[in-house]
């Protein structure tokens, strides 16, 4: 059996039989293996491209190269953690009475079809495609997000729906644009949206239309991404939904929207002259990073306060890659793995906590080292992980960031160091109270789920102290593809 | 005046002043129903204006996008959308967050830019129905501007709705249609979204009391 | 060079207004009485109307000078120009050279003016009432109307009227999008400027609404006749003005006497199912509140915009 098909089908028939048998008491450990035989088939897939090369699948539909199988694996990894944690964690919201299971059984299927979704996305190579595989992604989560049905997620998800659909109508104009000009060099065949045909002809592309799609595409997947101006959903849906689905959202979703821009890029480089994909996507990225920044000492709320720390990373992402180059692709694909794992494991942590303690607001949250220490230290140990605090992996892509910047952009320095510093500063004072302090609250009936906390966190700091040779290597390949 | 345009060219061109003329009348218009159906008709434009490349440029797979346009677009979506009005019992006065006429001056400058920005390209282009790609443009701007200044749930929708059309004419009129398989998928997004909305429709209502989304204000940065 | 059969076009041009306008407004009423399930009152009413007022005397307001006496004659003369210059018939008209479409619209302001000073010079309340009411719609409809016929003259590159239905009329069939928009503005604008349903009420005289009928609420005798069929013939005039610019067939070519002849039975069709479907439009439509005039006209201006912008992105290279 193909590792790829598999890949895809797994989700997808577990999706379906999940809407069907969701309230059965086996459904949660169902979502868990789903989600195993996923990991264990883009597992299968990637060593496969490891030792292969690129390929397609299904006629020239898919194409599978080392720059999306790193993807697909870190996907299917915080797919299966976040499944694994989501267990215990939804158990106990189902205990305190806030979600039914009709609601649980939404949640098991949406997750998993979301989770195809983002598989099909990464994995296409027909640009129409994967702004069908987006749109799918947006529509599976929106009803996550509304899960719990309060007046306050049922606007988050409204506010979701309409801005991400606002914004993907946007990336569906640059597509159209996009499929403009390449009808024009390789004719009204189907395979003008087929990555791997426009790469050959990228140069022919006529730079006007090419440079207003590419306007549109990043502004539509930007929203996704949750560049400023366009990040307002964003806070809102991951404050909002059940934590799971935030740790997926700040985890996964955005990495996807961005592995669109960064797809879009390519061509969009290749057919205009002068940086000026590049050029965009450091002004977005300065502007999203100071914007997150400065945000987050406002918040009181603390899911929507890591929601402005996912901004503000992913604001230093697009940066990144907008510089272009080696290194400066290098170290963005690195600051997005460490993005996804640490994000995800101070979602989890968070959950707990907020959990634990009835409350998301966090001067209401106090103590959480003695009401668990584990949650207590993996709270912490996530944030000073985030904040790029040395022996941690995040240290070492920010770093790499920074030195190509201070070398290449020395103007954007200044920029990049006030953004880091004020997000520093406003998260530590934070969380340093929730962690340590004074409380009295009572122990949760289903024991947490702490590995998948711990699991991301010894990835991340192993990867600050030593990244694996095979892996450098893969990095470098990906980003020699992005130019 | 010569006749360098074909008569089929000439159709399509009409068809999208008429898509655009209809958004305008979007815009314009102060009742929930009527809005509806301005929306049926401008499904109804968009397909025959589709049907219209489909028979000048003999693309069969664009005969079955027509079919796709009036099967949803012009019958099932207004189908749903009524279905919704009744159902949930909203008023039938739109309301605008700005005036209209204010909206309407507007709506005329977003025009304007969208052909601005969509001359240079048109100029480039083969395809004898080029100019249809600034008009659409400025569907997908106007209806995002709807989206923005009204105040109902529904209203939203539709202006979410009307942009895609506006993307759909991008699609098939400035460049014959994209690939089938990428307009099945638009379609199902589409349809699955709006059936989405309506389940979300009735748990706003549940909540809320009110399709008004100015109830939806609590969520703010402070 | 003048021919015979321009002169003969011109004459009948204008005397087929004088004999058509009350005929027209006429058969509008009618209609307007068939499709309100009224019984209708007789075709020829409104010549009765006039046969009659203009048998009566003249009663005149103490304040009323020698303006409020001449003004009925100004409309009047006014709009008889107006559908001399109207090419209805024909293209080939002597007396086109007088006015183009700007100034076929100045023409229409001259009359507002007129009227307008009329009813104010007496100086009853109703009077200025109705006159303000007029120059505000007035002061909207214009623009409006200049738009749609810059949007034309571009099509025919001429701001003759003759000159732009000569182009529109004897072309081969292109389908103009902006003429749609043109259209309808023009529609709009019509409405207002005749004060038809969505905007005024011809037959009103509920005091509060009414903007036509205040203003020569002190007409009597012969003048009221005058302005009676001056605002007839204005309804003729733009009937005609629509059918040349937006259905142009039929009408005939310069010198062909021939076609001339056929042009007349065909003007009188397609004034009638014009006449048809202004009835319809109004019975369907309730009065807007005086308020909402502007926001009506406002659409008419903007309508006519877009049809100039999509005449420049559209058919800029035809």
């Amino acid at each position: 059996m193909d590792f790829f098909v598999l890949m895809l089908a797994i989700p997808l028939v577990s999706g379906a039989l999940l809407t069907v048998f969701g309230e059965c008491d086996w459904a949660p450990n169902l979502n868990i293996i789903a989600s195993l035989g996923t990991f264990l088939a883009a597992a299968g897939l990637t060593a496969e491209i490891v030792a292969n090369g690129p390929r397609f699948a299904f006629g020239e539909q898919f194409f599978i190269d080392s720059l999306n199988v790193f993807f697909v694996a870190l996907t299917a990894f915080v797919g299966l953690t976040t499944s694994i944690f989501s267990g215990p964690y939804m158990r106990n919201e189902a205990e305190h009475g806030r979600l039914t299971k009709p609601r649980l059984r939404l949640y098991k299927s949406m997750y998993q079809l979301f989770m195809f979704a983002m598989l099909a996305a990464l994995t296409t190579n027909n640009l129409g495609i994967l702004w069908v595989a987006m749109e799918a992604a947006t529509l599976t989560t929106v009803l996550l997000v509304s899960l719990y049905r309060t007046p306050a997620s049922l606007e988050a998800a409204w506010k979701y729906f309409i801005l991400c659909g606002v914004g993907i109508a946007q990336a569906l104009f640059g597509t159209i644009l996009l499929y403009f000009a390449a009808e024009r060099v390789l004719g009204e065949s189907g395979n003008a949206l087929l990555w791997t045909h426009l790469i050959d002809v990228k140069g022919q592309l006529e730079p006007n239309i090419m440079a207003l799609s590419f306007i549109f595409l990043l502004v539509g997947y930007g929203t996704k991404v949750g560049l400023a101006p366009l990040h307002n959903w964003l806070p809102d849906a991951h404050a909002e939904g059940p934590t799971p689905v935030s740790a997926v959202l700040s985890g996964l979703l955005l990495n996807v929207a961005l592995y669109a821009i960064l797809r879009c890029k390519v061509l969009a480089d290749g057919a205009i002259p002068g940086d000026f994909a590049g050029k965009l996507m450091i002004g977005f990225g300065l502007f999203t990073l100071l914007v997150a920044a400065f945000f987050l000492s406002r918040q009181k709320d603390v899911k929507r306060m890591f929601a402005y720390s996912s901004i503000e990373h992913m604001g230093l992402i697009t940066f990144a890659f907008g510089m272009g180059g080696p290194v400066a692709n290098f170290a963005g694909l690195l600051h997005m793995t460490m993005h996804s794992l640490t994000k995800s494991a101070i979602f989890f942590a968070v959950g707990h906590a907020t959990q634990k303690t009835g409350t998301q607001l966090m001067e209401n949250i106090r103590g959480l080292i003695r009401i668990n220490p584990l949650i207590g230290w993996g709270l912490m140990l996530g944030t000073l992980a985030i904040l790029g605090m040395p022996p941690f992996g995040v240290f070492a892509s920010e770093f790499m960031i920074l030195t190509h910047a201070m070398k290449h952009y020395p103007w954007a320095t200044p920029v990049l160091l006030l953004g880091l510093g004020v997000a520093f500063a406003a998260i530590f004072g934070k969380v340093q109270p929730m962690v340590f302090g004074e409380t009295e609250a009572k122990r949760l009936p289903h024991a947490p789920a702490i590995t998948p906390v711990f699991l991301h966190l010894g990835i991340v700091l192993m990867l600050g102290l030593y990244i694996p040779p095979y892996l450098t290597r893969w990095f470098h390949e990906a980003a020699r593809m992005l130019g | 005046m010569s006749s360098a345009i074909p008569f089929s060219a000439q159709l399509i061109n009409l068809f999208a002043a008429v898509i655009l003329l209809l958004a305008f009348a979007m815009l314009a218009q102060r009742r929930v129903v009527a809005l509806i159906n301005l929306f049926a008709m401008q499904g109804l434009t968009l397909c025959l204006s589709t049907l219209v490349v489909a028979v000048s440029t003999g693309q069969s797979h664009l005969y079955y996008s027509a079919g796709l346009t009036l099967l949803l677009k012009v019958l099932l979506l207004p189908w749903i959308l009524h279905r919704l009005v009744r159902k949930l019992n909203v008023k039938s006065e739109v309301e605008a967050l700005i005036n209209i006429p204010t909206t309407m001056l507007v709506g005329l400058v977003l025009v304007m830019i969208a052909f601005n920005v969509a001359l240079p390209i048109s100029e480039l282009s083969h395809t004898i129905t080029r100019g249809t790609l600034g008009i659409a443009l400025a569907v997908v701007m106007l209806a995002f501007l709807m989206m923005i200044t009204r105040q109902k749930a529904i209203t939203q929708v539709v202006g979410f709705l009307s942009m895609e059309n506006g993307l759909f004419l991008a699609a098939t009129s400035a460049t014959y249609g994209m690939p089938m398989v990428v307009e099945l998928g638009i379609a199902l997004d589409v349809l699955v979204g709006v059936i989405i909305l309506g389940v979300f429709f009735f748990q706003i209502r549940d909540q809320f009391d009110s399709l008004d989304i100015h109830h939806m204000e609590r969520l703010k940065d402070n | 060079m003048i021919s015979i059969s321009g002169l003969l076009g011109q004459a009948f041009a204008i005397l087929l207004a004088l004999v058509l306008a009350p005929l027209l407004s006429g058969w509008v009423g009618q209609c307007r009485a068939w499709l309100q399930n009224r019984t209708a009152p007789p075709l020829l009413l409104p010549y009765y109307q006039l046969q009659k007022l203009f048998h009566k005397d003249v009663v005149l307001a103490h304040g009323a000078s020698s303006l409020f006496r001449a003004a009925p004659f100004v409309v009047f003369g006014c709009m008889v120009l107006a559908c001399a210059i109207i090419p209805s018939l024909s293209t080939d008209l002597p007396l086109a050279p007088a006015a183009d479409a700007i100034a076929l619209v100045g023409v229409f302001g001259l009359a507002r003016v007129f009227i307008s000073l009329a009813a104010m010079d007496v100086g009853t309340s109703f009077g200025s009432l109705g006159g303000r009411r007029e120059m505000l719609i007035g002061f909207l409809a214009e623009p409006a109307l200049l738009m749609v016929i810059f949007t034309l003259a571009m099509i025919a590159q001429s701001t003759s009227v003759a000159t732009i239905v000569e182009t529109l009329a004897h072309r081969e069939l292109v389908i103009y999008p902006s003429l749609a928009f043109a259209g309808v503005a023009f529609t709009f604008v019509s409405f207002a400027e005749n004060a038809r349903v969505p905007v005024d009420n011809p037959a009103t005289h509920l005091e509060l609404t009414m903007i036509h009928e205040a203003m020569i609420l002190e007409y009597s005798g012969r003048y009221l006749a005058l302005l009676e069929w001056a605002a007839s013939l204005k309804l003729y005039a733009y009937s005609c003005l629509g059918l040349a610019l937006f259905f142009p067939w039929g009408i005939a070519p310069g010198d062909d006497l021939l076609a001339l002849v056929a042009a007349i039975p065909l003007l009188v069709l397609k004034l009638a199912i014009g006449g048809a479907l202004l009835a319809g439009i109004e019975t369907i439509n309730a009065k807007v509140r005086i308020f909402r005039a502007p926001e009506f006209l406002g659409t008419a201006f903007m309508l006519a915009v877009l049809g100039l912008l999509v005449r420049l992105l559209l058919e800029s290279k035809v």
